[in-house]
């Protein structure tokens, strides 16, 4: 992009809900399930079928709203929004237009050094239409209806972000507001979290907005910020070459990275919205905002400034470990077990916490960038975790062991109190039997203890080795340090 | 044969419950009736094969269980709008002439609960859109007090099933009239409940704020009975209020002196048939002398009530309408090149000329650039239409107005002219805007011998004080049944 263009980009966030049923009929909501089984007539528009909304789908919307600082309206509208389209059995999809539920709130977002606030424009609750399936099938198409009537959640935000990078952020802190709260499971690959974008360009300084291209068909981060940085610099090659942006709808093609035209402006649909006659107004009562609001989890913001100050790492350090629910939720429970170990061996629990958190940030970290949340799992539990770095704390084990194990832990599917046990790895630290290695090593090498003592400083060293050897690598190193300093006599 | 085998729904549960008859023998009369007459009057699309076999076993548990309900084992005819499994739910439409519901209406499952027997599908316009049920794509219905005149519409059916002894009761439903105006045409009783009196969940819709399921009967006190026993709360329609239906009954059995009844100077003036204005004056002092006062009010912007309906109605209907793309169920068209021509073709064949009108209206209504000048107008002049309401009834308890501008027109006389059927409704239309309840009472026939309604519109939840009303007018008029002209056997009136 040439320097002299600043990029405008508003996401629009269509997100699944996880509720047992659909918004509109007792069909459950759930993915995978075969064509056309989770159907009703209400959810196939049957002709004299009434929707009756969810009251679980509203719940929801609620604690997003709460969750984002959003304004929740006591009274919203359902409107109908009229296309042709095989999967949209009613030939209209119920969404909110004119009065959504929710409104304002924002995303604290990385750019860069800092974080900005990304504001939101609205959030409206509406139903989600079905699938056509065209693969694999000769001279028709198919129609799969088990996701149309499942509750949605569309969040718009203000064209606030100026980065592909910011667009990306934007979209992780949104999807763990969505994992943390319960609100839905935003698993991209099953489009229960997809992603549209507004992208215009404009000259640095200028407060008009310039035109705007919409992007569809993101289903990944990566895709996001590919589709970012391509729609970006083809903006702003237009507009260098003295052409116009045109105002249309395009998808990104994830083979080659581009973003094709779909549909121009002149052909966009005249939704006919008017309110929904069969859904009375949203009324809430409250009394049930306030509920939802004293039984909201921790958010993921609340978290970040937690977990900094409980575990004494930087904010940056700690929205690192809690970017991902899961990530988070292991600290949590490793740090409990823990606690455990603490008491039990009478060590105060920062002393283990601070090793358990740079565990995490580096080798665990790691893994689960490499393997996901496997690296969770059963044999790698939190429990399993805390009782590998109380090992450390304790010195029965060095760092550098601990993280041999866990490395091979990981590789094995053993957990790393199998891995212990097999490879008989422990860290002698008791002074007694250091001290007899010592005492044996000194015997076994007297010239070079005359010279360490003559002021060969290097050789220290060496006797370090050779007490290492004879200790099968498990004396602790700081102890035995320490001991054959005191036995040397310098 | 005589017209109708029990007078009331009382006469019904003392036949049956004394054995003067089976609910078999009850069921076959009026079976023997539709063979015989229906050929003529074209009132029934659809009979049901299952009544004879169910009213037997309503016989058999009967003999285990005495009857609960006075409805165990009473028969009804349907509109052919409202869904009843085993039976085709055609709407008069060729889009739906293949579409069997897969789950009862609400209040045909409340009817079934209590043991009543559905004994066919009546015809309507297509989709419920018509004055004169010649709107059918099934073919015509005649009324049964000139076979040259309409019945009304767009429930033609079920007031005629009703009219000429073809079933005892049955259920409509209007939108703008389409209850009221038939029983005004064929001299039945016909009530519209208040909005949200009655579940819809069932009934195909065509405006959806604005259609109600009611009943026609020959009795206020028949008509109350079927209206409490299909109504209520029901977890299937969101629009339907929570007050208990037995209310309409408690109100049905205080009197009526003292009440005060307006007569809107707009629903009396010009326009309004001599003969119609005849007859309601007839009927005023008939409750004048019961001790009723009237009193003159005014809804000045009722007369708005057309302009405001064909454009919320058309609209809530081209949106209801939508469904019907021939991809999931109904009719498709054999002509399908492309996704395109399924949706065109199949609508293009679907669909009759005033159905694709009013799609065509209410598509512009809401169109971008347009809802403004024409939706949302049409909501505020509605909100004023009820709020004129609510200032008449501050100082009268009722309002009573004529159903229809003039009696039953003859087959195609309106046909070619949409506005002037349009303007049939002029007098009911207000009623279904302003979400309150309303009625068409047999009046005094006019001089020709064609039957004439008295409308009583209230105030919301009032239907058991109108039904009171209509009561007294009832007992005054007498039972009136046409002349028995239509049996193919050749039978006259008993």
């Amino acid at each position: 992009m040439s320097p002299s263009f600043e990029m405008v980009v508003g996401l629009e966030v269509h997100s699944q809900l996880l509720t047992h049923a659909k918004l509109f009929c007792g069909c459950e909501n759930r993915f995978g399930a075969p064509p056309n089984t989770l159907t009703c007539p209400v959810c196939l528009g049957h002709p004299g079928v009434l929707p009756v909304l969810n009251e679980a789908a509203v719940r929801l919307g609620i604690r997003l709203g709460l969750s984002l600082g959003c304004t929740i309206h006591h009274r919203s509208v359902f409107d109908r929004k009229h296309y042709f389209y095989p999967d949209l059995p009613k030939g209209y999809q119920i969404s909110q237009f004119t009065y959504p539920l929710l409104t304002g709130g924002a995303i604290p977002v990385r750019s860069g050094p800092e974080v900005r606030d990304i504001r939101l424009h609205r959030i409206h609750m509406e139903e989600d239409a079905g699938k056509n399936l065209h693969a694999g099938i000769r001279d028709a198409s198919h129609v799969d209806l088990n996701r149309a009537g499942v509750p949605l959640l569309e969040i718009v935000s203000e064209p606030d972000i100026r980065t592909p990078e910011e667009a990306v952020d934007y979209l992780k802190k949104l999807r763990q507001i969505l994992r943390s709260t319960g609100v839905s499971d935003g698993n991209m690959e099953e489009g229960s979290f997809r992603c549209d974008a507004n992208v215009s360009l404009r000259p640095i300084g200028s407060s008009t907005f310039g035109t705007k291209v919409e992007i569809k068909n993101m289903n990944s981060f990566r895709f996001v910020h590919k589709a970012l940085v391509f729609e970006v610099e083809r903006q702003s090659e237009l507009l260098e070459r003295g052409e116009r942006v045109v105002s249309e709808t395009r998808l990104f093609d994830s083979h080659t990275g581009r973003t094709l035209p779909m549909r121009s402006k002149e052909e966009a649909l005249d939704y006919r919205y008017f309110p929904e006659p069969d859904i009375p107004p949203l009324v809430l009562d409250p009394e049930w905002i306030e509920k939802e609001k004293a039984s909201l989890p921790e958010l993921p913001q609340e978290r970040i400034l937690r977990i900094s100050r409980e575990f004494g790492i930087g904010e940056a350090e700690a929205e690192i470990l809690v970017v991902e629910e899961e990530l988070a939720r292991y600290l949590d429970e490793a740090r409990e077990a823990l606690r455990g170990h603490s008491e039990k061996g009478g060590w105060p629990l920062e002393k283990g916490v601070a090793r358990l958190v740079n565990f995490l940030l580096t080798e665990v970290l790691r893994e689960w960038n490499r393997k996901g949340v496997q690296v969770l799992g059963d044999s790698l539990s939190s429990a399993e975790i805390a009782h590998l770095l109380a090992l450390v704390t304790e010195e029965r084990l060095s760092l550098s062991q601990a993280k041999d194990v866990y490395a091979i832990a990981v590789e094995s599917g053993k957990s790393p109190r199998k891995v212990i046990e097999e490879r008989n790895l422990s860290q002698e630290s008791g002074e007694e039997t250091i001290g007899r290695w010592i005492v044996e090593v000194l015997a076994e090498n007297p010239s070079e203890v005359q010279s360490y003592r003559d002021g060969k400083d290097r050789l220290f060293g060496f006797l370090v080795g050779q007490v290492m050897k004879k200790s099968g690598g498990k004396a602790n190193p700081q102890k035995l340090n320490h001991l054959l300093k005191e036995a040397l006599g310098r | 044969m005589s017209a109708s085998f029990f007078s009331s729904l009382e006469e019904f549960r003392k036949g049956r419950d004394e054995g003067a008859f089976s609910i078999e023998e009850s069921v076959r009369h009026y079976l023997d009736r539709i063979e015989s007459h229906n050929p003529s009057l074209g009132a029934y699309l659809t009979v049901n094969p299952n009544a004879v076999n169910r009213a037997r076993q309503l016989d058999n548990r009967k003999a285990r269980n005495p009857a609960q309900s006075p409805f165990y084992g009473y028969p009804v005819a349907l509109k052919d709008n409202l869904h009843a499994i085993g039976l085709p739910t055609t709407c008069s439409s060729a889009m739906l002439a293949n579409f069997r519901p897969v789950e009862n209406a609400t209040v045909v499952d409340r009817l079934l609960k209590a043991g009543a027997i559905v004994l066919g599908k009546t015809n309507m316009d297509e989709f419920a859109m018509g004055s004169s049920t010649e709107n059918s794509a099934m073919g015509p219905t005649k009324n049964p007090w000139d076979p040259a005149r309409v019945p009304g519409g767009s429930s033609g059916g079920s007031a005629v099933a009703v009219a000429a002894g073809l079933a005892p009761m049955s259920l409509g439903s209007d939108t703008g009239g389409s209850i009221r105006q038939p029983a005004a045409f064929c001299g039945v009783l016909g009530l519209k409940p208040t909005y949200g009196r009655v579940s819809r969940y069932g009934l195909v819709a065509f405006s959806s704020s604005l259609d109600q399921i009611g009943p026609f009967s020959f009795s206020a006190a028949d008509a109350l009975a079927l209206t409490v026993l299909v109504s209520g709360p029901d977890g299937k329609d969101m629009t339907v209020s929570s007050r208990d239906p037995v209310e309409m009954e408690r109100d049905f059995a205080m009197g009526t002196r003292g009440l005060t009844v307006g007569m809107p100077e707009e629903f009396f003036g010009e326009g309004l048939d001599g003969a119609i204005a005849a007859s309601l004056e007839r009927a005023r002092a008939v409750w004048e002398s019961e001790g009723i006062v009237f009193k003159p009010v005014r809804l000045p912007s009722a007369k708005y009530g057309i302009n405001v309906y064909y454009l919320i109605a058309t609209s809530e209907a081209a949106s209801n309408l939508s469904r019907y793309d021939g991809v999931r169920y109904g009719l498709r068209s054999l002509s399908v090149p492309d996704l395109k021509a399924l949706y065109e073709n199949t609508r293009r064949e679907g669909f009759g000329p005033e159905v694709k009108r009013r799609i065509l209206l209410g598509t512009f209504a809401l169109s971008a650039g347009y809802q403004d000048q024409y939706y949302r107008r049409a909501q505020q002049v509605q909100a004023l239409i009820r709020e004129e309401f609510d200032r008449a009834f501050h100082e009268v308890d009722l309002i009573f107005a004529p159903t229809t501008p003039t009696p039953p027109f003859r087959f195609g006389e309106k046909v070619a002219d949409p506005l002037s059927m349009y303007l049939s409704d002029i007098y009911t239309i207000s009623a279904n805007l302003a979400g309150l309840p309303a009625l068409s009472a047999p009046s005094y026939p006019t001089p020709s011998g064609l039957p004439a309604g008295a409308q009583l519109i209230g105030p919301a939840w009032s239907e058991g004080k109108l039904l009171r009303m209509a009561q007294v007018l009832e007992r005054a008029v007498g039972t009136k049944r046409p002349p028995d002209l239509f049996s193919k056997k050749g039978e006259t009136a008993a």
